[in-house]
């Protein structure tokens, strides 16, 4: 696995077409960085000339401004800001709906202006491109697979179709739950809601989610970001579940497809 | 006796016209008690925004069946609205149908439009009124559906029923006058009015011109009535729409807004700026704790909400027996401002009456609970935001209080400390590369 740093080829005076920033999760979460791993493996596979940011990368911010701590979100983004316009990035793909939504739509208004990308967007560009090349009759091909929408990219971004054309170049058989795209059910993690125990209720919203997951009879619930990730995996391990059915990135899928 | 009426007509208008005017600037009052905001973006895509989604309700035709019988109570409110014109007329001038003579076969076939949506309004509004209290559609049964929200629903439903039977009543009595007496101007046969003639046909051409009167009294009273009614209502929506639409935000709804008094501070903390940070414009208090420290936009959205709940069934939190509705959080909003203008208007204290939005109206379990997901936000048929609300208050207790959930603090005392949310050391952030 090949993942240069900004500052290594900076040092060798090279500059990187991409920049991989890989979010908090990704970096330090176990499950998450297996995605990160699946994700730099699409990369290196493509000859992508990408750089990640290493231990100069930093939260984005996202969870402190939702949860209304307006000042350590913009400490938080300023000093990225600072670390990627020294860089001069112009171009930057991440796995994390969050860290996405951020950048692309918050850090322009301080000073922060790049092309974002999320990775369901870049892995169906490469898909469509030619690059990817998946393996004829993969292990996917028919299997029944459910896309969970991430909200931040959906609702919030309006992306709905990119991941699922993704999921199509698997010849998966693509079941929707019921609640899809505009109408998508949280998986419970969003707004910080990670970072704390919910509130007072009758039923945990992931479970909820799983539940209606597990109903499609799908063998995969694909996600494409790492907080449903964690909140659908415990909702299928609430149902017991875990061993008949597993949730996966995108990235992953792709990885584990192709030639 | 014509210029009685007359007399009486217009001291009627006159007196409608007072009491609505009265509303309408105390509920602009209320709305300019909110921070005024920069309405920022293009105004070919507000105005866009404004004729699909509340002039054309876009977003209603999402759940189809509502959106059907809820497009017959919207045209039947513009079209006959028309005929209201006519009736102001006739009222002032002392006229009969002012209009028949001038438009010939156009008002019968006018007319006939009138009673085919006064029959679909009504129709819409007997479904209506089914769907809340015999079916019982869930999103109408919440808690903060008790009381008066849910008399106010079924008034409205009952009140424009009743306005839909006077004009076919009218019609009716009116069509056997036109033979009896020259000042009822022919129009035609008139279709639907036409089944009720029997009921009426046998009586006595003076009892016919009292039913006629009262029926046409009843109409255009209960219309001003109404509309008098409506602005103390949540069925304000029939103009709120409208505005709300037009000034929306237009970013994606992934954006939350900036605080720029922030950003300035900011920016002198990492010495990116050679400035004093600027005095700012409005002191004023970082986040929301009351409806003052809300944008008008938001005080806005909270008159146009019409308590239909379709965000609320969409919350995630409120589906798994959180406390949290975002139909609830634009209520107490606008609760929260009649009661602040109510106490302004009687020489009160008005703001510092010892309540807040935030406590007095809305808990930090309920705002706690929000997950960002934008399911109200998509639900809303006229673009009304409860998210920028909740998390107004969220800034005010995170700001303001300290007050955030204790594993909130965590969270940020660990980005402060470790640029990550969760505890991790910052010089392990790359590990995964070797592992």
């Amino acid at each position: 696995m090949n993942a240069p740093t900004l500052a290594e080829l900076t040092a060798k005076g090279e500059s990187p077409e991409i920049v991989f920033w890989v979010g908090c999760a990704g970096s330090f979460d176990d499950r998450a960085k297996r995605v990160t791993k699946a994700f730099v493996k699409i990369l290196n596979a493509v000859g992508t000339n990408f750089a990640v940011l290493g231990t100069e990368e930093s939260c984005t911010g996202d969870p402190a401004r939702r949860a209304g701590n307006e000042f350590l979100f913009q400490m938080q983004a300023m000093s990225n800001i600072q670390v990627l316009n020294g860089y001069n990035v112009k171009k930057i793909v991440t796995a994390c709906p969050h860290c996405f939504n951020t950048i692309k739509n918050e850090y322009p208004e301080l000073g922060g202006n790049y092309e974002v990308i999320h990775h369901s967007t870049f892995l169906q560009q490469l898909i469509n491109d030619g690059k990817i090349k998946l393996a004829e009759g993969g292990s996917f091909k028919g299997k029944k697979i459910t896309y969970h929408d991430s909200c931040y990219l959906g609702r919030a971004n309006n992306i709905y179709e990119a991941p699922r054309e993704v999921l199509q170049a698997l010849d998966a058989d693509l079941v929707e739950m019921k609640r899809c795209r505009t109408t998508g059910l949280c998986c419970g993690a969003g707004g910080a809601q990670m970072f704390k125990e919910p509130e007072k209720g009758n039923k945990d919203i992931n479970v909820e989610r799983a539940e209606e997951a597990l109903s499609t009879g799908a063998g995969t619930i694909a996600v494409a970001c790492p907080f449903c990730m964690t909140m659908m995996t415990d909702g299928v391990k609430s149902k017991e579940k875990e061993a008949e059915v597993k949730v996966k990135d995108l990235a992953e899928l792709i990885a584990e497809t192709m030639k | 006796m014509a210029v009685l009426q007359q007399i009486l007509f217009v001291i009627t208008l006159a007196i409608a016209v007072y009491f609505i005017r009265k509303r309408v600037l105390r509920i602009r009052g209320n709305i300019q008690l909110g921070k005024r905001n920069e309405v920022k973006g293009d105004s070919g895509a507000r105005l866009q925004n404004m004729l699909l989604i509340a002039f054309g309700q876009k977003k209603m035709f999402k759940k189809l069946i509502p959106a059907i019988f809820h497009f017959f109570i919207y045209i039947g409110f513009l079209v006959i609205n028309l005929e209201v014109l006519e009736f102001v007329i006739d009222g002032v001038v002392g006229t009969h149908r002012v209009f028949a003579p001038y438009l010939g076969g156009f008002y019968n076939v006018l007319m006939n439009v009138f009673e085919f949506l006064a029959i679909a309004v009504l129709l819409a509004c007997i479904i209506f009124l089914i769907r809340r209290n015999v079916i019982k559609v869930a999103r109408f049964q919440s808690v903060e559906m008790k009381g008066w929200p849910k008399l106010d629903g079924n008034l409205i439903l009952v009140i424009e029923s009743i306005l839909m039977i006077a004009i076919l009543t009218m019609n009716a009595s009116d069509q056997i006058l036109q033979i009896r007496d020259d000042h009822y101007v022919a129009t035609g046969s008139l279709f639907f009015s036409s089944f009720l003639i029997p009921l009426f046909s046998n009586l006595e051409t003076s009892t016919l011109i009292i039913i006629e009167r009262f029926a046409w009294w009843f109409h255009i009273v209960g219309i001003l009535g109404f509309t008098v009614y409506v602005t103390y209502s949540k069925h304000l929506h029939i103009f709120m729409a409208f505005p709300n639409t037009y000034f929306a935000k237009l970013e994606v709804k992934g954006h939350i807004n900036n605080m720029p008094i922030v950003t300035n501070e900011v920016k002198s903390m990492l010495g990116l700026t050679t400035e004093a940070p600027a005095t700012p414009a409005e002191p004023g208090r970082f986040g929301a704790k009351d409806i003052n420290d809300l944008s008008r936009t938001n005080l806005m959205a909270a008159y146009s909400c019409t308590e239909c709940g379709r965000c609320t069934a969409e919350c995630p939190a409120n589906l798994t027996g959180k406390k949290l509705s975002p139909r609830k959080i634009m209520m107490d909003t606008r609760d929260r401002m009649e009661e602040v203008g109510k106490s302004l208007i009687a020489g009160g204290q008005g703001l510092n009456d010892g309540k807040t939005l935030l406590n007095d109206y809305i808990t930090k379990e309920e705002i706690n609970a929000c997950t960002s997901c934008n399911a109200c936000v998509e639900a809303c048929p006229i673009m009304i935001n409860p998210l920028e609300i909740i998390l107004e208050l969220r800034r005010y207790v995170a700001m303001e209080e300290s007050g955030s959930p204790a594993q909130w603090n965590n969270m940020f005392q660990n980005i402060e400390t470790s640029f990550a949310p969760w505890k991790f050391s910052p010089s392990d952030r790359f590990n995964w590369s070797k592992e």
